[in-house]
């Protein structure tokens, strides 16, 4: 099993640096040169030249690729564009919310969708199965801040349970903290449910038409013991397979989220880097993203040899 | 000597993949999609006779209004007629929609059957695309918008090109598969160049997983492009789209719903029907689901 | 044969059992009023090719036919007098394993991917007996033994994927018989397996009859199979029994024109054809060689020898087989005689042109001469292209005019004993055996020099077999042609074949005339092949024993059976 892990891992390393040729020629093709998007329009060309010399663009781009990442590998992120401040320092800041968030809403996805896809596959063909189905459908399809938008004027609005937008952090206080946590993750969470359920459901049957689960039955086994004994062993690859997808996801939809419940957090950084064109910290936030989906498929990997005992070599 | 009978009993030939498409047209559910994606091109394509006015047409003393007789859907905060702007911005969601499954497919295809025929090219193409997977579709999009100047030109590459590796994965997986099929042997053997084993035997394998990725492409294209436009970072403003729509309306959430909820009902209709309709030619389709009873 | 016990009552009796398919108005019949007993010791063969509806009888024994699609309509299946069909799911559960068994046809998926097979046999003593752990792993191991399985602590240990098929089945037969149940069911379950596999399977099966005196009833095509096994036999076809009785009485006496017909196409181990030595050598193949190496990022992947230093020669006008288990290598050297593979090392001679090591467009223009015909005939034609323009492709590829070919093809199909109209039809409008005489078809109408069979007739039901063994032998005294035949079967290579050569992980063991192969084997495996094959004893066509065929032969009363 080592050698497994370490393949994996190696295998990483050669996604990783394509990640970073992809954002690094992202910057460096954008249409217009990046010293005069950095300088403003009006610069005179001696304050052009100062600025390509300091960002180091007069160099030969390969040059520049490798100290970019020379420093990248060192944890020099950059600074912002707009507010001076190192680009490490805002991500720290705000790392926080958009892990609460994304914990609260994998987790209670999990919790309703793993039981509720077995339970379709259990029934299926029958009403219940059909009702979640359909509803499943329409719960991705739905965009999320739609459904953000409804809940905040069904349980903000109109019924006042809950406080409309905003965040606090956890040191403020738990109930306060998970109050406002609530409809963001609701709302996040809708779509990652549906698709999730209907991933088990499908895995479910599928493995349920096996052969190996017709020698169970061939052993006087009860359905019930054969669902729980048999099939959900062998569905559970499928399964985690799609929750460390929904996870990988889940970034596009904090983006979304945070901006909807007025959330401090590193999705609403994106968007206010976006806009202000602050190329340093949107950089950053795209490697930092796409470390973490690396990661997540690493312990994915890891997972699966822990399940599956022929994916061990 | 040789003793066999004679064929088969007459049956008109038919080629399995209509019948399949025949297949999917059942249920209501499916049909109810079908009216409503039909519905809604014809909208799209007919807004100016379906009694609207000028979607861009400003008119500060009508701001905010809510429904009525002269404005079927009230008025946004610039004056302008919502029911006109919704109309039209259904044409924005299904040039979007349909661009992005063109370009996506097209190259995706292009790619994926290089990908899957020759070894030397694989490696290389699969690391670009795991590379492209792992950078989250919505940044990169975002990303790509930013840098490029917001057009709608501009926002259909920048949807596409997240959507590329996962067609790309499919044709080169399909490609792959295919390769050891004994009929793709027996072409080989019977002298058949390469590029026609290709065109006449591997591709078509294709055909059925494409279309029902394209499905998923549209729905996912106009879910993308309303959740860009709504944080500003997609279509321009002037244009009329749905997430423009929404993102203006925001604003004046509290006071009236209506302006992010009627452009957001009909997104969630559109991509709604086309999921269903996606869900069905899968079921159709896929051969995996002829052998579950 | 085995020790019976016919006097005493029967174990089961299956009486007027009907099965239908669907539901409501659309329900059609499946298997209708089928009936017949077992006793305790006896062994029941049900016989019958593809669709006869044997899978769905066993399955309705035991209660596992999927729901919704198939149900029992009419009928008593009793085992010790207790009706099953109108059992509650409770009590048949408690009758599964413990009075009734099963053991399936596919070794291979037949267990839990995920969990130990010791823990899968020891899940049928936990459903049935309240023994203790301890005493539980005690019976397994004893089981484990008992099915003759080695080192039965790591196995017990193990996963199923860490076992061969062999293995596997043996698991199954474990957890089917650890319990002593009075009636055993098997589907097939040596289909899948080896022929020297299925020798030991179907001998640890008699000896855990006989000791405990199980009543057995045996599903299988193959009427080899049968001959050395059963007691009595029930014949199927198309969901009815056509014909039922004692095993002698259906060899060598049977009703009905459709058990004859059965069972004198079943191939025995009789060779029929000398070797032609004066013909001139078409292809050659000297020391061959094919390794595959997996290429890996770090360190050196697995390295597998497929084939080792083959070498044997065919003669115009000559069918020679290739014969071996699964790993032999048999299919790796057709594939590099037809170059879909490239080989190793050593030469692949073509009337003396080396077709090894040939550039790609030179080795196009020889493959008008080398054709081939697959396994697997749902999956050799195109399915979206009709079968005249899946024909005529040869054809064109080489300048052919489309009008010549079409005209060519039309000529082949009436060869191959089809009509022309099926040029406009699609594949799967045609059965199995009618898809096989298709591809013949495009492979004769290039005017093959040599035509490689790779186990062309293994998917095949046993009557059709046999008529396509017929059309290959009428195609080659029409053309003249070569015939490379890849088998796993002996007895199917003694039909046809001129020469035999026998391959065992990747090298030829033996090589030589059918007659002197099959007649006076030299080396062990060949041998043991010999031994393995069932049936051998029995010469179906003349529906009598073969030392009798042999003994009128000598005694000049009987042709030769030997054909030119």
């Amino acid at each position: 099993m080592p050698g497994f892990l370490l393949r994996r891992l190696l295998a990483a390393i050669p996604v990783l640096v394509m990640v970073a040729v992809i954002v690094f020629s992202l910057l460096r093709l954008s249409a217009g040169d990046p010293a005069m998007i950095l300088a403003g329009d009006g610069a005179t060309p001696e304050q052009l030249d100062n600025v390509r010399r300091a960002m180091g663009l007069d160099k030969p781009i390969v040059e520049q690729f490798f100290s970019w990442s020379w420093r990248l590998l060192h944890g020099d992120v950059g600074t912002s564009l707009i507010s001076g401040l190192p680009v490490s320092q805002l991500i720290g800041d705000r790392f926080g919310p958009s892990l609460a968030l994304s914990i609260s809403t994998i987790v209670l996805a999990v919790m309703v969708a793993v039981p509720l896809g077995i339970l379709a596959a259990w029934q299926q063909g029958k009403p219940l199965d059909r009702m979640v189905m359909a509803v499943s459908v329409v719960g991705f399809s739905v965009p999320v801040f739609i459904i953000g938008y409804v809940l905040i004027l069904v349980f903000a609005r109109w019924l006042g349970w809950l406080p409309v937008q905003g965040y606090q952090p956890l040191s403020n206080g738990f109930w306060v903290f998970a109050q406002r946590l609530i409809l963001p993750t609701l709302a996040l969470s809708t779509a990652y449910i549906a698709l999730i359920a209907r991933i088990v459901r499908t895995s479910v049957i599928e493995v349920m038409g096996e052969d190996f689960i017709r020698t169970a039955r061939a052993k006087g086994m009860g359905e019930t013991a054969v669902l729980i004994r048999h099939a959900l062993g062998n569905a559970a690859v499928p399964i985690v397979t799609i929750i460390g997808v929904s996870i990988a996801m889940l970034i596009g939809g904090v983006v979304v989220t945070e901006s909807v419940f007025n959330i401090p957090g590193l999705g609403r950084l994106v968007l206010e880097a976006v806009l202000a064109r602050d190329y340093p910290i949107i950089q950053a936030l795209i490697l930092l993203f796409s470390l973490i989906y690396v990661l997540i498929n690493l312990v994915i990997d890891m997972l699966y040899s822990v399940l599956d005992p022929r994916i061990r070599y | 000597m040789s003793s066999s009978p004679a064929v088969a009993a007459p049956v008109a030939p038919a080629s399995p993949l209509l019948a399949q498409l025949k297949q999917t047209l059942r249920g209501w559910p499916v049909i109810a999609a079908i009216v409503v994606i039909v519905a809604l091109v014809l909208v799209a394509i007919c807004a100016p006779l379906l009694g609207t006015s000028d979607p861009g047409l400003i008119d500060a003393s009508q701001r905010l209004k809510p429904i009525s007789a002269a404005h079927w859907l009230g008025t946004d905060a610039f004056g302008r007629d919502v029911y006109s702007r919704v109309l039209y911005g259904a044409r924005i969601s299904l040039t979007v929609g349909l661009g992005t499954v063109v370009i996506a497919l097209s190259l995706g295809l292009l790619i994926g059957v290089v990908a899957g025929y020759f070894r030397w090219a694989d490696a290389i193409i699969m690391r670009v695309m795991d590379g492209l997977m792992a950078i989250p579709g919505i940044l990169l999009a975002i990303a790509l918008v930013s840098l490029s100047g917001a057009s709608l030109f501009t926002v259909l590459i920048a949807i596409a090109i997240p959507e590329i590796p996962r067609v790309v994965r499919m044709v080169r997986s399909v490609m792959l598969s295919v390769r050891t099929e004994s009929f793709v042997e027996a072409a080989t053997i019977l002298g058949t160049r390469v590029p026609l084993v290709m065109w006449r035997h591997m591709m078509p394998s294709t055909l059925a997983p494409l279309i029902v990725q394209g499905t998923y492409i549209f729905a996912s294209a106009i879910l993308t492009e309303a959740i860009l436009s709504f944080l500003g970072a997609g279509i321009p403003p002037e244009t009329p789209s749905w997430g423009n729509a929404m993102a203006e309306g925001r604003v004046y959430f509290m006071l009236l719903p209506g302006l992010v909820l009627y452009p957001g009902v009909l997104v969630s209709l559109t991509v709604l029907s086309v999921n269903v309709l996606g869900d069905a030619l899968r079921d159709a389709l896929d051969p995996r689901m002829a052998k579950r009873v | 044969m085995t020790q019976t016990n016919s006097s005493s009552a029967p174990v089961l009796s299956v009486r007027g059992l009907t099965v239908q398919a669907g539901h409501g108005a659309a329900m059609r019949q499946v298997v209708g009023n089928i009936s017949f007993d077992v006793h305790p010791g006896e062994t029941v063969c049900i016989v019958g090719e593809s669709g006869s509806g044997k899978s769905v009888t066993s399955f309705s024994i035991m209660g596992l036919l999927p729901k919704g699609s198939l149900t029992p309509t009419a009928g008593q299946i009793l085992i010790d007098g207790e009706d099953l069909l109108t059992a509650t799911e409770h009590r048949l559960r408690q009758l599964r394993a413990s009075k009734v068994a099963m053991v399936f046809q596919e070794p291979m998926t037949a267990l839990n991917p995920v969990q130990r097979v010791g823990d899968q046999v020891d899940e049928v003593l936990r459903l049935h007996t309240p023994l203790g752990a301890g005493e539980r792993r005690k019976q397994v191991l004893a089981m484990l033994a008992s099915v003759h399985l080695p080192d039965i602590e790591r196995i017990y240990a193990s996963f199923p994927h860490q076992l061969s098929g062999g293995q596997r089945q043996r698991i199954v037969i474990a957890m089917a018989l650890i319990l002593k149940p009075r009636v055993l069911i098997c589907d097939e379950p040596t289909t899948a397996l080896d022929v020297t596999t299925q020798k030991q399977i179907l001998t640890l099966i008699r000896e855990l009859q006989q000791d405990q005196q199980t009543a057995v009833v045996f599903i299988t095509h193959d009427f080899g199979v049968v001959s050395e096994i059963a007691d009595r036999i029930v014949v199927m076809n198309k969901g009815a029994v056509v014909e039922t009785g004692s095993r002698d009485t259906i060899l060598a006496n049977p009703a009905e024109a459709y058990t004859r017909m059965l069972v004198s196409s079943v191939p025995s181990l009789i060779p029929r054809h000398r070797a032609l030595h004066d013909a001139e050598k078409v292809l050659e193949v000297v020391k061959l060689e094919k390794v595959f190496e997996e290429k890996r990022m770090f360190g050196k992947g697995r390295r597998v020898v497929a084939a080792n230093a083959v070498t044997f020669a065919i003669r115009r006008g000559e069918i020679l087989g290739v014969v071996g288990e699964s790993g032999s290598g048999k299919s790796t050297v057709a594939r590099c005689v037809v170059k879909l593979i490239e080989p190793s090392g050593g030469n692949v001679l073509f009337k003396r042109k080396d077709l090894a090591g040939l550039p790609a467009r030179e080795m196009r223009q020889m493959r008008q001469r080398v054709q081939f015909v697959f396994q697997d005939p749902y999956r050799s034609l195109n399915p979206r292209r009709t079968v005249g323009d899946s024909l005529i492709e040869g054809l064109i590829n080489f300048g052919t005019s489309r009008e010549a070919a079409l005209e060519a093809v039309t000529r082949a199909l009436v060869l191959v004993g089809m009509t022309p109209d099926a040029m406009q039809r699609y594949p799967h409008q045609f059965s199995g055996g009618q898809r096989q005489r298709l591809c013949i078809a495009r492979a004769v109408v290039m005017e093959p020099d040599v035509l490689v069979a790779d186990e062309a007739v293994s998917a095949l039901d046993v009557s059709v077999q046999a008529q396509v063994l017929d059309l290959l032998e009428e195609i080659r005294q029409r053309t003249g042609v070569a015939i490379l035949f890849i088998t796993h079967d002996l007895r199917v290579a003694a039909q046809i074949c001129n020469t035999i050569v026998v391959m065992r992980r990747g090298e030829v063991v033996e090589a030589g005339d059918a007659m002197s192969v099959l007649g006076d084997p030299q080396h062990e495996y060949t041998r043991a092949l010999i031994d393995a094959a069932p049936g051998r004893e029995w010469d179906f066509q003349n529906f009598r024993p073969v030392a009798e065929s042999l003994s009128l032969a000598a005694a000049g009363s009987a042709p030769p059976i030997v054909v030119a």
